[in-house]
């Protein structure tokens, strides 16, 4: 068990895998850490000496926002938007597409699963 | 593709220059503008402009977090009121 970055514990993994199970490391980044930190990328995270992990951990805390402050910092920016009123504020509240997608169809990500409209014929062969 | 930086902001001449004179004369009139796609500089802030969106004057109020905006993004130019089922909900 290594823990990285609070509650993160990726196991058996290629390091380079391993560390993007943390929230703001993907495999670019994951892998810049592997060179700065000088491992091997296909390293497993058990082979990882306690030396080598803490000093991914500083290399992180130094260089990279990750999990909670960076979820706050974007949870932040939403909210800055909504609060000040703005079309794409009243976008995120609505929760609708902020960029101007078109909605007559699809935006199934923002708007989540269709909804039945009641007395709407269904076409008929 | 985001605007040059070298070009500097946007901002139609003459709002620039009724700004100016409003903050000059110290007394706070509502700015009416049709002037939707210019920019909201730093020396808007403090002033209220009335925005027009196609229908009528939207005052706003500029604060320090609305520099860099535009001012259309703060006077919505469609109506949506949800579709009849909705309406129909909220009525009774």
């Amino acid at each position: 068990m290594a823990r990285i970055a609070g509650v993160n514990i990726p196991t058996g993994k290629r390091v380079e895998i391993a560390l993007t199970y943390i929230h703001g490391i993907g495999r670019t980044t994951a892998q810049k850490i592997c060179v700065q930190v000088g491992i091997p990328p296909e390293r497993r995270v058990f082979d990882l000496t306690d030396d080598e992990l803490s000093r991914i951990r500083d290399m992180i805390d130094r260089d990279h926002q990750v999990e909670g402050d960076l979820r706050r910092e974007h949870a932040m920016n939403v909210k800055r938007l909504m609060d000040l009123g703005c079309y794409r504020g009243l976008r995120h509240r609505r929760g609708l597409p902020v960029r101007g997608q078109r909605t007559h169809t699809n935006a199934r990500t923002r708007k989540g699963p269709a909804k039945a409209i009641a007395g709407k014929k269904k076409a008929v062969k | 593709m985001p605007r040059s930086v070298w070009k500097g902001p946007f901002v139609d001449g003459y709002l620039l220059k009724k700004a100016e004179d409003s903050r000059a004369s110290g007394r706070s009139t509502v700015i009416k503008t049709w002037s939707r796609r210019s920019t909201i500089l730093p020396q808007f802030v403090g002033l209220t402009f009335g925005v027009y969106n196609g229908h009528k004057f939207i005052p706003v109020l500029v604060n320090e977090d609305m520099i860099g905006h535009k001012f259309g993004e703060f006077s919505p130019t469609r109506t949506y009121l949800g579709h009849g089922a909705d309406k129909k909900a909220k009525r009774a």
